[in-house]
């Protein structure tokens, strides 16, 4: 039987295509959203710094500058519907040098150009007073109270659950191998799924130039370029309180040091061209590079606190300015080159996307009733009281599965109910593993979960998908067919 | 002392967590003369045996059914020769056990002909 | 595993005890032994007995009872031995603080979370392993990277293998043990990697888990990089140089499907942290007296919650100390203050306990920096002089160093501090 036509298909399920679905659920639309990975924000989404940033770090010739300072705005109200971790930090860009100053009065000028207020030129004994750990050899900064700090993967997670509540199809695994166009429609081919729709929504990150091409969209190509970010331990948690951005150079805002929503101290990212889209390495020279940077805002960070570390691509294009509108294939829209601000900037994007169908001939009617999904339970910052409530009315919330993180049994299963079907999946919904000790300790028993819970054997969980497997099957087939603690 | 015909063999003692370095000083008949470097009898006797015909305590798993973990963890009930560990190994691997079991209780009697029986080091209870 | 009674949870008790592992079971024995009433071990896992019950191996229990047990028997011993002395073990719980007034918040499957009122507290939680982002590794994060514990954990109890062909890095205990489980189990073992120009685990285990089975153990060499996308396909290895900096111009890939990181424990420090307890650098656990009191008033800890033991025998004897002092503690006995303090010196790491008294004996612990082959302990004054002596055989870091100072060794000494040292003869 084919497939009822889709209003709309939108491939990739990183930041963008997540806030995009969950944008045009909003409507009376029929949505399906494609995601090449085995769970949503998997690719560049999950890697990002976390940062909501102000607005006054780009001008406004360009694209992304004017989606910037919008899609900040916009964060407030998608964090009280969805629950993720997000929080109004501020920041501060330092200058070290008599020649730095000058890009902080750039900053002020950007920030009275957009009308955005309350960012102030702070002098040294400010900053010292606000952060004592910052180098005494700070001159002056510029401070804004509107940079937030955000979990990105919780975010995706987020819009996609919201955006499926809302009648949107999400596909994960989906890879799209074929795009078509005849008769004021496409067919859409993943190696599972044909599907037919009047829109195509390119929001494939890194993957954008490919879906293109294969859509016979002519010519731009991705150009990776990749950030290292390293995660210091739970110690050093307020040995900043806000983001410290040092003066920013042409290609990258620089190396910053992050009190992350959760109060870990990440510093990073490196920015470095690289030839293969898919390369997430760290290196020894990008960690130098950012620590030797770091240590130049905050003298006292030190490699040895490392816990983790990763990296993620930016996809970026030519001119390094969002690439976002119609192309010359009817109903193809391409959303390319998000790199940063992409986050800060994503809900806008979506906003801006939704206007562009809507001006291409889409039909938007508001949807009489929207869903609201609940918000997932975080253990560990609850009352007593509270933890007492839940534990007394559920078991599950009585056993700790992380303990670096306090993360509870019920958090997991509830992560597995939403949709969390991997090791990294679960690490990122819940935060078990995170932590110190980075899942040596509850690797295992989140093994375990997701083996009892999705009735599959400890050797079909991966870490984040095909290929990613994690244990054997003992060859003399003494292995347990299902889960370890369970002997039927 | 040391005779000039005498060949000397190193051994680390593995008698205990200490690891005492042991040497045995054979003459040209293969008879020991001297050993050197144990800390107690045990290290003597060890080093005897262990240049004469070593053997090795064997502590593994096998498969256990009915219980909280799918495997037992087991061990032999006196040293094997060392050569014939890993093939013990082997055999152990086709094993397997109805829960409950209780430690101590004899899991293969007669492990290869080695006339050394392997028993449980745990209790499994029936899982209910 | 032994007692399936429904358990009982009182509101308060004289004694409680985080962690029911070997420290932990010895410590609430001790407590008992020592008059008191009510004592609560609480243990995070289905079963207590802590990671015991993992270790397969043989080599527990020589020193403290006397014969050579498995980690499951030696586990199952204390166990059953504390349930025989009146302690009362809760498993599947967990300690989530400690309030000034020991008033602990307790989460546990058969009672929901709970507040309890204790007189004495013992920390026992034990140790978690050093990962591959703390000795930073760079390159990939594919699946395929386990610390030898979890590995140890999935082979021997959830009955699964980590992978075909397997590179270890480091040589601690752990680590070889596993090199021969896996050895063992038909998994192919490419070799042992270690850093330092010695092996880090006891000599006993380089004989009978590598040289037996004809693993290569490469000294001086460490893993630099770590390749593959979904799971784990080749690690790169190079040798150091005497500065320990990899010479990458003689590196080479080992082709496998999964890497072992041994790399060394640290106390289970959370709850120390949690609880501001005074820390050591060194060892990252709670800085504790000679009656293993961390600086809470009647909060005590032992094992390797305090420091890194190379054997359980050691554990159980200063859980036996800790746990002891906690129960007269509940009973509102203290000893005097300790008046002298343990500093390390040359050669020397660190020492438990890191104060002493001068008018009762005492064991310490310590660990040294170098191997040495003859070697001298000494404790000197402030001044420099040698209050006291002894001759060790051969040291290496590996193997803990014991030094029981008798009554009498410290008669006279009027200092208030003593400097530890392990020189060569």
């Amino acid at each position: 039987m084919p497939n009822p036509l889709q209003d709309v298909v939108v491939i990739g399920a990183g930041i963008i295509g997540a806030a995009i679905a969950y944008e045009l659920s909003r409507y009376e639309l029929s949505i399906t959203l494609l995601e090449r990975e085995v769970e949503a924000g998997f690719g560049t989404s999950k890697a990002n710094s976390g940062i909501i940033h102000g607005g006054h770090h780009t001008d406004t010739e360009t694209l992304k500058g004017r989606l910037e300072w919008w899609g900040n705005q916009l964060w407030d109200p998608l964090c009280e519907e969805l629950g993720f971790g997000f929080a109004r930090v501020g920041e501060l860009t330092i200058a070290l040098t008599e020649s730095d100053l000058g890009s902080l009065d750039h900053l002020i000028d950007n920030a009275e150009e957009k009308d955005i207020a309350d960012v102030e030129m702070w002098s040294r004994e400010q900053i010292c007073a606000a952060e004592p750990q910052v180098t005494r050899g700070v001159i002056a900064g510029v401070f804004s109270p509107h940079t937030a700090v955000v979990n990105p993967y919780e975010a995706v997670f987020g819009l996609v659950e919201a955006a499926v509540a809302n009648a949107v199809q999400f596909h994960p695994n989906s890879p799209v191998t074929g795009l078509d166009y005849s008769g004021d429609t496409w067919t859409v081919t993943t190696p599972t799924a044909t599907l037919r729709s009047r829109f195509v929504i390119n929001s494939a990150g890194l993957g954008a130039a490919a879906i293109a091409k294969i859509a016979g969209v002519d010519g731009f190509e991705i150009r990776g370029r990749k950030g290292e970010e390293y995660l210091l331990d739970k110690r050093l948690r307020h040995l900043v309180r806000h983001v410290i951005y040092p003066c920013p150079t042409p290609v990258s805002k620089g190396t910053l040091v992050i009190p992350t929503y959760d109060g870990t101290i990440m510093v990073g990212p490196t920015a470095e061209a690289v030839d293969d889209l898919n390369d997430t390495t760290t290196t020894t020279s990008g960690e130098s590079k950012v620590f030797a940077e770091a240590r130049r805002l905050v003298p006292s960070l030190s490699e040895r606190d490392i816990i983790a570390q990763f990296a993620g691509t930016r996809a970026t294009i030519e001119g390094d300015d969002f690439m976002i509108g119609p192309t010359e294939a009817p109903g193809f829209i391409n959303v390319a080159g998000i790199q940063s601000p992409g986050l800060t900037a994503a809900p806008a994007i979506a906003r801006y996307v939704a206007d562009i169908l809507h001006r291409n001939g889409l039909e938007m009617t508001d949807r009489s009733h929207l869903n609201r999904i609940e918000r997932p339970v975080h253990f560990a910052s609850l009352t007593t009281d509270a933890q007492r409530d839940l534990a007394a009315h559920d078991r599950r919330y009585r056993r700790i599965v992380c303990r670096c993180e306090f993360v509870t049994e019920g958090e997991v299963c509830d992560a597995i109910a939403r949709g969390a079907t991997t090791i990294d999946g679960l690490k990122f919904r819940t935060r078990a593993g995170m932590g110190r000790c980075q899942g040596g300790f509850c690797a295992t028993n989140c093994l375990e979960l997701l083996s009892s819970e999705l009735g599959i054997k400890l050797s079909d969980v991966t870490k984040r998908g095909p290929g990613s497997w994690l244990v054997l099957d003992r060859p003399d087939g003494t292995t347990p067919g299902v889960s370890a603690q369970d002997p039927s | 002392m040391t005779d000039h015909d005498a060949t000397t063999f190193s051994y680390l003692c593995i008698g205990c967590p200490l690891g005492c370095r042991l040497e045995v000083d054979e003459d040209d008949h293969g008879d020991i003369i001297e050993i050197r470097g144990s800390g107690c009898r045990k290290g003597d006797r060890y080093a005897k045996q262990e240049h004469a015909d070593p053997r090795r305590n064997v502590t593994t798993t096998v498969a256990i059914s009915g219980g909280l973990w799918p495997r037992l963890p087991v061990k032999t009930s006196s040293e094997i020769p060392k050569d014939q560990v890993l093939a013990a190994c082997e055999a152990l691997r086709q094993v397997r056990v109805q829960a409950p079991v209780k430690m101590g209780d004899v899991v293969v009697d007669d492990l290869l002909g080695t006339g050394c029986s392997v028993v449980a080091t745990r209790h499994m209870p029936a899982i209910t | 595993m032994i007692d399936d009674r429904p358990h009982v949870l009182h509101s308060k008790y004289d004694v409680v005890v985080a962690g029911g592992g070997p420290a932990g079971l010895g410590a609430a024995m001790a407590a008992r032994t020592a008059g008191a009433e009510r004592v609560l071990v609480v243990d995070r896992e289905a079963e207590a007995g802590g990671i015991l019950l993992q270790c397969i191996h043989s080599g527990f229990g020589l020193h403290h009872l006397g014969e050579e047990l498995t980690g499951p028997e030696y586990a199952q011993r204390i166990l059953q031995s504390a349930l025989d002395d009146g302690v009362d073990v809760l498993t599947n719980a967990y300690l989530l603080d400690i309030d000034n007034d020991q008033n602990l918040k307790l989460l546990s499957t058969d009672h929901g979370l709970s507040i309890l009122d204790t007189r004495a507290t013992v920390l026992a939680m034990g140790a978690r392993e050093r990962t591959r982002a703390a000795i930073r590794i760079p390159g990939g994060r594919p699946a395929g990277i386990f610390t030898a514990g979890a590995a140890q954990r999935l082979v021997n109890l959830n009955g699964v293998l980590p992978g075909r062909r397997v590179v270890i890095l480091g040589s601690g205990d752990i680590g070889l043990i596993m090199a021969r489980r896996l050895a063992m189990e038909g998994v192919e073992v490419a070799g042992v990697f270690e850093l330092m120009p010695h092996a880090n685990g006891l000599s006993r285990n380089i004989v009978q888990c590598v040289h037996d089975f004809d693993v290569p153990l490469h000294l001086s060499t460490t893993v630099v990089e770590i390749h593959g996308r979904n799971r784990i396909d080749k690690v790169t290895v190079a040798p150091v140089d005497d500065h320990l900096k990899p010479i990458l111009s003689k590196a080479w890939d080992v082709p496998c499907d999964t890497l072992l990181v041994s790399v060394g424990l640290i106390p289970e420090n959370e709850l120390s942290r949690e609880l501001r307890l005074r820390l050591d650098p060194t060892t990252s656990g709670p800085i504790v007296s000679s009656t293993m009191e961390t600086s809470r008033d009647g909060v005590f800890a032992c094992g390797n919650v305090v420091h890194i033991h190379d054997l359980v025998d050691f554990v159980s004897a200063e859980a036996e100390l800790a746990g002891g002092h906690a129960g007269r503690f509940a009973s509102g006995i203290r000893p005097p203050h300790d008046n002298v303090r343990l500093q390390p010196g040359a050669n020397v790491a660190y020492c438990v306990p890191h104060t002493v008294t001068t008018d009762q004996p005492h064991t310490v612990y310590l660990r040294v920096r170098k191997p040495l082959e003859k070697s001298m302990l000494r404790l000197r004054d402030s001044e420099g002089a040698v209050v006291h002596e002894r001759r060790l055989r051969y040291v290496v870091p590996a193997e803990m160093v014991t030094l029981k100072l008798r009554p009498g060794v410290l008669d006279g000494f009027q200092g208030d501090s003593l400097l530890v040292e392990v020189v060569a003869r």
